[in-house]
């Protein structure tokens, strides 16, 4: 199993005869993606990448049965079309979009708690590489040949970093059941807990790497989170040890700005909370293999 | 985006925030011909940069008279104002503001920030202010007033009242209080701000209340919907390469050390950098060159990064998903054609494309180390730096 994503999930493409659209949604396909069609406002009813393209992404969803929609739509426009893909009960939103104003943001999550919790759509980003479940599908922009399939369950803020730590556990045969890039935004939609309450239910995931860095409450907030409900073992990283207080890193979200936002102050939160901290961004790759090895994977076991 | 207070204040005025009589001078002459138009019989002249302590720092005078206006605004234009905040470099002063001094008899402290645990606007207060809101958090956590805004229906009049009430003020005083509150929100909701500071908001001892100090911070994110305040920009405060940085799509942050870095993503920058000092260095900068990167964008990251002087040897190290591995390589090649680049560099390229980066690079016949992992990338670089500073 995987989570949020498999080869079976419909997915659309909003945005899709753009550049990026089309160059990303081509990568989609090519790994093994359901993409069932497009939205590009204006442009219903063509075909592109031997997908039919829709006007609306109601109408997407009635015509393909879409549950699941990649948003790579320009900044200005990416919470309207977050909102309408709500509107039109996909399940699964990824916006890979960067730079959303962070008030966008605040509205788009007040929008989201509109619906019961049984059918609201669940966010991922934006500012992310999207998600991929390795050797299944993918929805994201990551390259999705450094994912070997396996059994580490992966949610990074950053997407870079997160194809650094998948090459690595690659490297030395461990792999993903699925990776989950949450975003560099101050406000996004999925947090880290959200994610590894789903890593916690997948039976096929046994272990889960959580990759944070500098500013904001969500990794102390996932720190307690995995002390106090996860029965897995959860290797951290937190990235930004160099990082001056005060200056934005890139990342909107980046910044020292409160107490407990520095990377040092994080990973000892970590630390505390019973996580296997990385001792430096190139270990990623061993630190999940140990954390592996203190619990012998299923196959091993079938094999004694 | 910062900008300067009485940038601010003349935004919020507008929002119904009630601030001092005073006004923006470009020269000891226009500082004194505003004092005609404030009125009153003692001015106050403050140094316009993009840094609080400037009282401390000597930024901040009280004029009697108006020769004593002249003598200030003279002494501080042209000037470079180091506080606290500034770094040693300190900041240029180009503006003084020029406003009524009035007799004080309480300072508060309000604060309106987009915060991260809520995802909604908080509006802090406090009944002493002056001090900064950490030094406040941390000596009476229990005195600071919090109230939260839900975005659906913005923030409400009780909540404005609770909060003036609470700070202890007179009946008088709650409606002009209010008024600096709800203001400073609409402000902060329609300007797309992150951040609205009073510090403090006083009351007179007419029993006036006015927003004595005041910082407003904006989202970059959103200013392509907010062009008058994207132009409040000051470039003068910013630091020259950081601004150049923002012009090309990339993203600067100057640091300390001397290994350059250029690297793709914000994160994988931060666990370079990490690498790096794991490894022995010290980073000269932060730098992401983004998504989609072209040759032209990363010809530029080298000139940036080769304009510290500080630099003795330079990574890139691109992990592409959205880039190309073969567009980085090209745009290094390009740029060493460009640029002369007298340091050691070393490149390491993984994800689209990397046999086809890694082939362009070692077919150039030009003397780059290449990398295959972020440790060995991480080593070699520290040292080829240590080599050079050896040599």
């Amino acid at each position: 199993m995987s989570i949020l994503l498999d080869e079976t999930t419909r997915v659309v493409v909003q945005g899709f005869t753009g550049d990026k659209g089309t160059f990303h949604a081509k990568e989609m396909i090519a790994y093994g993606t359901n993409v069932v069609g497009g939205v590009t406002p204006g442009k219903g009813g063509t075909t592109h990448l031997g997908r039919p393209v829709f006007h609306t992404v109601k109408e997407a969803v009635a015509s393909t049965g879409a549950a699941a929609s990649l948003i790579l739509v320009p900044a200005p426009f990416c919470a309207d079309a977050i909102m309408e893909a709500a509107d039109a009960s996909i399940r699964l939103v990824v916006a890979i979009t960067d730079g959303v104003p962070a008030q966008d943001m605040m509205t788009v999550k007040r929008y989201l708690w509109r619906y019961s919790k049984e059918r609201r759509t669940r966010l991922i980003g934006p500012n992310c590489a999207g998600l991929i479940s390795a050797g299944k599908a993918m929805m994201g922009i990551m390259p999705g040949h450094i994912y070997a399939r396996g059994t580490v369950g992966v949610v990074t803020r950053s997407g870079t970093l997160g194809y650094e730590a998948a090459s690595q556990m690659k490297a030395l045969g461990v792999g993903v059941t699925t990776s989950v890039g949450i975003g560099g935004d101050p406000i996004n939609g999925s947090s880290f807990v959200d994610v590894l309450a789903l890593f916690e239910e997948d039976p096929e995931t046994e272990a889960v790497m959580m990759i944070g860095e500098i500013g904001g409450p969500q990794e102390a907030e996932a720190a307690v989170y995995v002390k106090e409900h996860m029965t897995k073992p959860v290797i951290g990283y937190v990235a930004g040890l160099t990082a001056p207080k005060g200056r934005r890193m890139g990342h909107a979200g980046a910044i020292i700005s409160a107490f407990g936002d520095t990377a040092a102050e994080k990973a000892e939160i970590m630390r505390s909370a019973g996580l296997i901290v990385a001792p430096s961004p190139a270990e990623l790759g061993a630190t999940a293999a140990r954390a592996l090895g203190r619990k012998p994977s299923r196959q091993v076991m079938v094999q004694q | 985006m910062d900008i300067h207070e009485y940038q601010a204040k003349e935004l919020l005025s507008g929002f119904g925030v009630p601030v001092p009589k005073g006004g923006v001078a470009y020269s000891a002459e226009q500082a004194v011909y505003r004092t005609t138009e404030i009125g009153g019989s003692r001015w106050v002249v403050k140094a316009q940069i993009h840094s609080g302590a400037r009282g401390k720092a000597g930024g901040v005078r009280l004029c009697p008279t108006d020769a004593d206006v002249r003598q200030a605004a003279k002494d501080l234009l042209g000037k470079v104002l180091v506080t606290h905040q500034t770094g040693p470099e300190g900041l240029p002063v180009h503006r003084v503001l020029v406003e009524q001094a009035l007799p004080i008899e309480r300072e508060l402290y309000v604060g309106l920030v987009l915060d991260r645990k809520h995802e909604r606007i908080v509006v802090v207060a406090h009944p002493h202010g002056g001090m900064e809101i950490e030094e406040i958090a941390q000596r009476e956590p229990a005195a600071i007033l919090r109230e939260v805004v839900e975005p659906a229906v913005g923030m409400r009049s009780f909540q404005a009242r609770e909060l003036a009430f609470g700070l202890g003020l007179g009946a008088q005083q709650v409606n002009e209080a209010m008024a600096a509150v709800l203001g400073a929100y609409r402000a902060f909701r329609d300007l797309d701000a992150t951040m609205v500071e009073f510090n403090p908001l006083v009351v007179t001892e007419d029993g006036h209340v006015l927003a004595l100090d005041v910082k407003m911070s904006f989202d970059d994110n959103a200013m392509f919907r907010r062009p008058n305040v994207a132009e409040l920009r000051d470039y003068a405060q910013e630091d020259p390469r950081e601004a150049e940085a923002a012009e090309h799509g990339l993203n600067y942050v100057a640091l300390d050390g001397d290994i350059g870095c250029i690297i793709n993503g914000a994160g994988l920058a931060m666990a370079t950098m990490d690498m790096i000092q794991h490894s022995g260095g010290e980073p000269a900068n932060f730098l992401d060159i983004g998504g989609g990167a072209s040759p032209d964008r990363v010809a530029a990251a080298f000139r940036l990064v080769l304009s510290d002087r500080n630099v003795k040897a330079i990574l890139v190290n691109v992990f592409a998903g959205i880039n190309r591995c073969d567009w980085v390589a090209e745009g290094v090649l390009q740029a060493i054609r460009e640029v002369r680049v007298p340091v050691p560099l070393v490149v390491r390229l993984a994800g689209t494309n990397e046999d086809e980066g890694r082939r362009i690079l070692q077919q150039s016949g030009l003397p780059i180390l290449t990398a295959a992992t972020l440790s060995e990338a991480a080593e070699r670089v520290v040292a080829a730096r240590n080599a050079g500073a050896a040599a």
